[in-house]
C-alpha cells in the first residue's frame, strides 16, 4: 500500500531546539530526502517519524489519520539504518523473516516472501549465512530486504550508504534508485551527501539547525539555491561579496572589489543591496582575456590532478582565492583569466535568511 | 624479550601461589592416619551423614541464591541499559557493598534485619507482634549473599546489556516487536552467554560461602556449609588431612556446577544463539 505522509514536528532536548516546526507533505510514492550537515536535525526527524523518539509537539498523519499515538511497532513503517542493525544471531533468512514472523503469517507465506525479497536485492543464495559472514554492501541489502518484507507503508532510510566505500556506495545508490522505480514506495531518505540527494530524490529538503532552508526538486536546489548555506552545501565554492548595481530582467549587474559580475538573482534584489555572487568551480572557464565583465585575473597557486580534470586554486589580484575546475593543465605561477558565465552565476542576498 | 619470557613472572606466581598449595592440599587429603596414601578421609566425610549433609546444605543455599541474584541483576541491568535518571547515584549505591567487605555487610544485616534490628523495631512499632526471624538462619545467609554478590553480577550484566547496539532494538521495534518480543527474540539471545558466565561466577562464590554462613547464619545447623565443615576440621579438630579432603570435595562440586553451566552455554552457541554477541565473549 502506498501512503501519503504529512507532518509538522518540533523537538527540543532541554532548552536546545533540534527541530523547529518542520512541516512537510510527502505524496504517495514520493522519494523525499532530508539533506543537511550533521546536527541539522535530519536524523532526529526520521526517528520522530518512526516513533523511536517522542516529539515535543506536532503531529504526523498517514493518509490523513494521525499516527502520533502509535508506538513504532504499530506504525507499519520500514526502516534502514546506517550501521545496518541486522540481528547478529539470526541468519539472513530469519532477519528478513523477522517482521513477518511477528505478524504471525503462515510459514509457507513467510518463506515465499523472504525468498522474493532476497531475490529483489540479489542475495537469494545467501539465506543461510549469518550477517557477520557478509560484506557491508550485502549486509545493507539484507537490511533493505528486511524493511521491505513487511510491505511498509513508508520506507525510512537513515544514511544507508555512508558506511560503504565509494565504489559500493555508487552501486547501492543505483540499486536504491531501481528499487524505488519498481516499488514506488513512499520513501524518506536522510543524508549529508548532496550527490545522493540529487540522484535519488523526487524532492530535497535542505535542513540547517532544525530549520528548513529550502525545499525543491533536485534541479531547483542545484541550480537555484536560495541562500548562501544551501549554495555552499550544493557545491558552490566561490563566493564574492558584491553590491547590486541594477536589475536587468532576469539578470542583475553587481560590483565587488574583485569584479563586475552579471548573474541570476534568486530573489528580487534592489539596487544598492548587499549580495553575494556564487559560482561553482566546474562552471568557471579559463579565458585568454584578462579583463572585462565577469572576468577575474589571477595567479595559479595550486593545481590538483583529478584524472579527467584539474582543480586549480587561483589567487585573484585583490587577494581573494578562486577555485576552478578546468580541462587543460595550467602551471603553478601562471597568470590566468577566469570567466564566470552569467547564466551560471547566482546572486544571493547576503544575509543568510530563508 | 620474547613472549614466553614475559609470561615467566605470572607462571612463577601461579606455580608458587596456586599450583603448589593446591597439589599440596590434594596430597595431604590422601594421607591416612597411619601415614600411607588412601581415600579414607574422603570416605569418612562422605559416609558421615552429619558431614555429607553439608554438600546438600551448601547447594540449597548456592543454587537458589545464584538464580535469584542473576535474575535480579538481569532485570535491573536490562532496565538501566539505555541509561536512566540519577544513573550514577543508583549505580554507586548498588555497587557499594563490594567495597564494604563481607563482615561489615553481615554486621549491617544483623543491625537492620536482626531480632533487635531497625526492621523489627519498626514492625513492632506498627503493631506486628510476631515479626519473622530474618537472621541467624537460612534467610539471613540468603540476604547476605544477595547483598554481596548482586553488585558484581549487576555490573557484569550491565556491561553486556549496554554493549548491544541500540539500533538492533530500534530495528526490531520498527519491524513490529513489542518490549517482550524484543527481549525474547533479540536481546536475550545476545545476553544469554553473558548471563551464563555471570551465573557460573556467582555460583562458585556462593558455594564457598563461609563468613556470611557464620555471622548471619546458623553455623551449627541450617547453614552449616561445606566451608564451615572444612574450617572445623582444620582449626577445631586440627585434622588438616580431613580438612583438605573436604576442600577438594568442595572444589569438585564447584567444577561440576561450572561444567553444567558451560555445557548449556555451548549448546546455545551450537544453535547459533551465542555465535555473535555483544562484542565480549
Amino acid at each position: 500500500m502506498i501512503s501519503a505522509l504529512s507532518f509538522r514536528l518540533t523537538k527540543r532536548f532541554g532548552t536546545r531546539t533540534v527541530l523547529d516546526e518542520f512541516a512537510l507533505d510527502v505524496h504517495g510514492g514520493e522519494f523525499v530526502t532530508f539533506l543537511g550537515p550533521s546536527g541539522c536535525g535530519k536524523s532526529t526527524a526520521l526517528n520522530l517519524l518512526a516513533g523511536l523518539l517522542p516529539a515535543t509537539s506536532g503531529e504526523i498523519r498517514l493518509d490523513g489519520s494521525p499516527i502520533d499515538h502509535l508506538p513504532p511497532e504499530r506504525r507499519g513503517f520500514g526502516m534502514v539504518f546506517q550501521n545496518y542493525a541486522l540481528f547478529p544471531h539470526l541468519t539472513v533468512f530469519d532477519n528478513v523473516a523477522f517482521g513477518l514472523a511477528l505478524r504471525r503469517r503462515p510459514r509457507t507465506e513467510i518463506a515465499q516472501r523472504v525468498r522474493r525479497m532476497l531475490e529483489l536485492v540479489q542475495l537469494a543464495e545467501y539465506e543461510a549465512r549469518y550477517p557477520g559472514q557478509l560484506s557491508g554492501g550485502q549486509q545493507q541489502r539484507v537490511a533493505i530486504a528486511r524493511a521491505l518484507a513487511v510491505e511498509p507503508r513508508v520506507l525510512l532510510l537513515d544514511e544507508p550508504l555512508s558506511n560503504l566505500d565509494a565504489k559500493l556506495r555508487l552501486e547501492m545508490r543505483s540499486e536504491l534508485k531501481r528499487l524505488h522505480a519498481d516499488l514506488r514506495l513512499t520513501s524518506i531518505y536522510v543524508t549529508h551527501d548532496q550527490a545522493e540527494a540529487l540522484s535519488l530524490s523526487d524532492r530535497v529538503v535542505v535542513l540547517r539547525d532544525g530549520r528548513v532552508m529550502q525545499v525543491g526538486v533536485p534541479a531547483e536546489i542545484h541550480d537555484r539555491p536560495r541562500t548562501r548555506f544551501v549554495a555552499d552545501f550544493m557545491g558552490y565554492r566561490n563566493f564574492f561579496p558584491v553590491t547590486v548595481d541594477r536589475s536587468d530582467g532576469d539578470l542583475v549587474l553587481a560590483r565587488g572589489k574583485d569584479l563586475m559580475v552579471t548573474g541570476r538573482p534568486v530573489t528580487p534584489l534592489a539596487p544598492g543591496a548587499a549580495a553575494v555572487a556564487a559560482v561553482r568551480p566546474e562552471d568557471i572557464e579559463l579565458t585568454a582575456e584578462l579583463a572585462g565583465p565577469n572576468v577575474v585575473r589571477g595567479t595559479v597557486r595550486l593545481t590538483e590532478y583529478l584524472g579527467r580534470e584539474h582543480d586549480v586554486e587561483v589567487v585573484v589580484d585583490s587577494g581573494t582565492t578562486v577555485m576552478a575546475r578546468v580541462a587543460q593543465p595550467v602551471g603553478v605561477g601562471a597568470a590566468v583569466g577566469l570567466r564566470l558565465p552569467p547564466e551560471r552565476v547566482v546572486v544571493l542576498p547576503s544575509e543568510d535568511s530563508p | 624479550m620474547s613472549v614466553p619470557a614475559l609470561m615467566l613472572p605470572a607462571a612463577i606466581y601461579l606455580l608458587v601461589m596456586f599450583v603448589y598449595p593446591f597439589a599440596y592440599g590434594v596430597v595431604l587429603s590422601l594421607q591416612a592416619k597411619d601415614g600411607g596414601l588412601s581415600l579414607a578421609n574422603y570416605l569418612a566425610f562422605l559416609l558421615d551423614p552429619w558431614q555429607a549433609r553439608t554438600i546438600w546444605v551448601t547447594a540449597s543455599i548456592a543454587v537458589p541464591n545464584t538464580v535469584l541474584t542473576v535474575l535480579l541483576a538481569l532485570v535491573v541491568a536490562y532496565r538501566m541499559r539505555r541509561g536512566m535518571w540519577m544513573e550514577r547515584t543508583i549505580t554507586t549505591a548498588l555497587v557499594l557493598p563490594i567495597a564494604l567487605g563481607t563482615v561489615l555487610v553481615a554486621e549491617g544485616i544483623n543491625g537492620f534485619y536482626g531480632p533487635k534490628g531497625w526492621l523489627n523495631q519498626a514492625l513492632l512499632a506498627v503493631g506486628i507482634t510476631d515479626p519473622p526471624r530474618l537472621t541467624h538462619n537460612y534467610t539471613g545467609v540468603m540476604i547476605a549473599l544477595l547483598v554481596q554478590h548482586f553488585p558484581f553480577c549487576f555490573l557484569m550484566l550491565l556491561g553486556y546489556v549496554s554493549g548491544i547496539d541500540p539500533a538492533l532494538e530500534a530495528a526490531a521495534r520498527v519491524l513490529g516487536a513489542g518490549p517482550w518480543a524484543i527481549f525474547r527474540r533479540v536481546m536475550w539471545p545476545l545476553i544469554a552467554p553473558g548471563v551464563a558466565i555471570a551465573f557460573a561466577l556467582v555460583f562458585v562464590m556462593n558455594f564457598g560461602v563461609f563468613p556470611s554462613a557464620v555471622l548471619v547464619g546458623q553455623p551449627a545447623g541450617a547453614t552449616r556449609t561445606i566451608a564451615i565443615a572444612a574450617y572445623q576440621q582444620a582449626f577445631e579438630h586440627s585434622d588438616m588431612a580431613m580438612a583438605s579432603a573436604i576442600a577438594v570435595v568442595m572444589g569438585a562440586c564447584q567444577l561440576v556446577g561450572l561444567g553444567v553451566i558451560l555445557v548449556i552455554r555451548r549448546r546455545m552457541a551450537a544453535t547459533g544463539v551465542a555465535t555473535m554477541g555483544a562484542g565480549k565473549r
